[in-house]
């Protein structure tokens, strides 16, 4: 497949700014259980506003996808067969909800509606941050699901996807929680520890399950489709000598990313260093040493890692009408 | 249940890309329409195409043969292209299996190509919408059209008849008979698509044929037997000589 750019910003950026949401909720729900010492309101102010901003940036790129952007609003109509339609009614519930959630920590509604017999206190921002929390996971299978669902594309038709596009999100989320976290740590108190352990947990647990996939896709994929039922000729044989076009057409220019397999290659492995080595790193340096300059690097380069990370889960899928484009002439 | 379809027979498509004109001239000026180029006679030349004709060798030099293969969209029984639109936009008609799109509700997304195995639609570049084969739906119902022109361009414009035009679930169709009776194939069937479009594969057709079938052993022509039929006879009558 050829990258669309378009689609790497779109599904790093939400990844990201739903990461960030988990981040953001689960430090409230330690703290709230007495596990964690209090967070300042402000923390959850601005960083579910970094998550909206990275939220709607996502819905930006996603209209460039598009060859029609003013007719967007058809796509929510088929949401009970489209996995893209289901994506697209997800997206803005999510944001909304995570909205709800930030706007209810902004406006302070913080008194206890009712406490448990433990002595947590549960309030307003809780339960919106339980909706909101589930509206995300919502919105990280309907982007997964977008392309595990394709059968014809090998590489992308797993679980795998599914659970990568969550661990990846909620990694590069996590991270730059530990930024915040920073940001705001004082003498007396930090956070960064807490958020850089989670951090740590699910980049290395996404390394686990990315790394699945590349070997999945390199080594245990048996391409259902050959030449012989592509044209319906038994022939071990066959090769192409005209494609109907002398100049390419929408079929070599969608699905071929035009890169040589050496170049692909060497993105898997700086996207393993970027996503995953550099990042684990630096976070594990943030317990030793303070300040913000080290998780925002984290968080710099492991942004920039997902986008390479995601140029090589396009280009690394092959299409089987691929079959039909092999020679020009 | 109608489902119309095209069976294209291998063994007699020249490669001639008659089909592939005609359809641009009927869908660019019709109901479809236009369908894009861009650079026509620049570097690199693009456009959109709802069939095109493509060519494979099959065997090892010198033993080897050409086959020329029509490919356009197959109509599928099980289209994959339909439930992934997000806006509807892509469909498939009850009333004879049409696979259509509507360029009005298409957000040009491109994800129903992705969904296509075999890549069968086409992103027209300026008009920013997904386009793929009608089966010239605005022409063979066209009342206006003498009933034997009531077919795809294609169809219409074949010179060799490699591409037939009918009901696949008809049994006594003309199609079916040719998908029954000369082994008609569907592409990818590994998918469970359901191509409504057939292929007829290439054949030989052979015939023995034996010296005594070249050389009539009582052949009443031979030099022999006209010498002895010409020789002066003493039969009177003039019927013994020209019976023959």
């Amino acid at each position: 497949m050829h990258p669309p750019f378009s689609m790497v910003f779109l599904t790093t950026l939400i990844g990201a700014g739903q990461g960030l949401f988990l981040a953001l909720f689960t430090g409230q729900v330690f703290s709230q259980f007495k596990l964690l010492q209090a967070h300042d309101s402000q923390f959850f102010v601005i960083g579910t506003a970094i998550s909206i901003l990275l939220l709607c940036m996502g819905l930006f790129a996603a209209f460039f996808h598009l060859g029609r952007p003013e007719r967007a609003w058809r796509s929510a109509t088929r949401w009970k067969t489209s996995w893209l339609s289901r994506e697209i009614i997800a997206l803005p519930a999510a944001l909304g909800a995570v909205a709800l959630y930030g706007l209810a920590h902004f406006l302070g509604y913080t008194e206890p509606l009712m406490i448990t017999a433990g002595g947590t206190q549960i309030d307003l921002t809780l339960l919106l941050g339980l909706l909101a929390t589930i509206a995300v996971y919502l919105l990280f299978i309907c982007t997964g699901m977008i392309y595990a669902g394709i059968k014809f594309l090998q590489e992308w038709h797993t679980p795998l996807t599914v659970i990568n596009y969550i661990l990846l999100g909620t990694a590069s989320g996590f991270t730059i929680a530990t930024a915040l976290a920073a940001y705001f740590a004082t003498e007396e108190s930090s956070l960064v520890p807490f958020y850089a352990t989670w951090a740590i947990i699910f980049t290395f647990l996404a390394l686990i399950t990315r790394s699945a996939a590349l070997i999945r896709n390199r080594f245990f994929i048996k391409p259902k489709s050959d030449m012989r039922s592509a044209i319906g000729i038994n022939h071990k044989n066959i090769k192409q000598i005209a494609q109907g076009s002398m100049g390419g057409s929408f079929n070599t220019r969608e699905y071929f990313h035009g890169k040589s397999a050496g170049f692909v290659n060497t993105m898997k492995i700086v996207f393993l260093v970027m996503v995953f080595a550099i990042p684990l790193v630096l976070l594990v340096l943030t317990f030793n040493l303070s300040g913000l300059i080290i998780p925002l690097v984290a968080v710099a380069v492991q942004y920039l890692g997902l986008m390479v990370e995601r140029w090589v889960f396009f280009a690394d899928a092959n299409h089987p009408q691929n079959l039909y484009y092999q020679q020009i002439s | 249940m109608t489902q119309l379809a095209l069976v294209i027979d291998l063994n007699v498509c020249v490669g001639c890309h008659a089909c592939v004109t005609s359809c641009k001239e009927w869908n660019t000026s019709g109901q479809a329409g236009p369908m894009v180029d861009q650079n026509a006679y620049g570097e690199d030349p693009t456009g959109t195409f709802f069939n095109r004709v493509q060519s494979f060798e099959i065997g090892t030099y010198p033993q080897t043969e050409t086959v020329h293969f029509p490919k356009s969209c197959l109509h599928c029984e099980e289209p994959p292209c339909v439930p992934v639109c997000p806006t509807g936009a892509s469909y498939k008609r009850e009333q004879d299996g049409i696979v259509l799109v509507d360029y009005d509700k298409c957000i040009g997304c491109a994800y129903c190509s992705w969904a296509c195995p075999y890549g069968a639609r086409e992103m027209d570049a300026q008009q920013r919408v997904m386009k793929k084969c009608t089966l010239c739906v605005d022409r063979i119902y066209d009342e206006a059209l003498p009933e034997n022109e009531r077919k795809p361009a294609c169809v219409m414009s074949c010179p060799t008849s490699a591409r037939l035009f009918g009901d696949v679930h008809d049994e006594n169709s003309d199609v079916s008979k040719a998908i029954r009776e000369r082994a008609g194939y569907q592409l990818m069937p590994e998918w469970g698509t359901k191509p409504a479009n057939h292929y007829l594969p290439r054949r030989k057709t052979e015939i023995t044929i034996h010296p005594d079938e070249l050389e009539r052993a009582d052949n009443p022509l031979s030099k022999e037997e006209r010498k002895q039929h010409n020789a002066p006879s003493s039969d009177p009558s003039l019927d013994d000589m020209t019976s023959w």
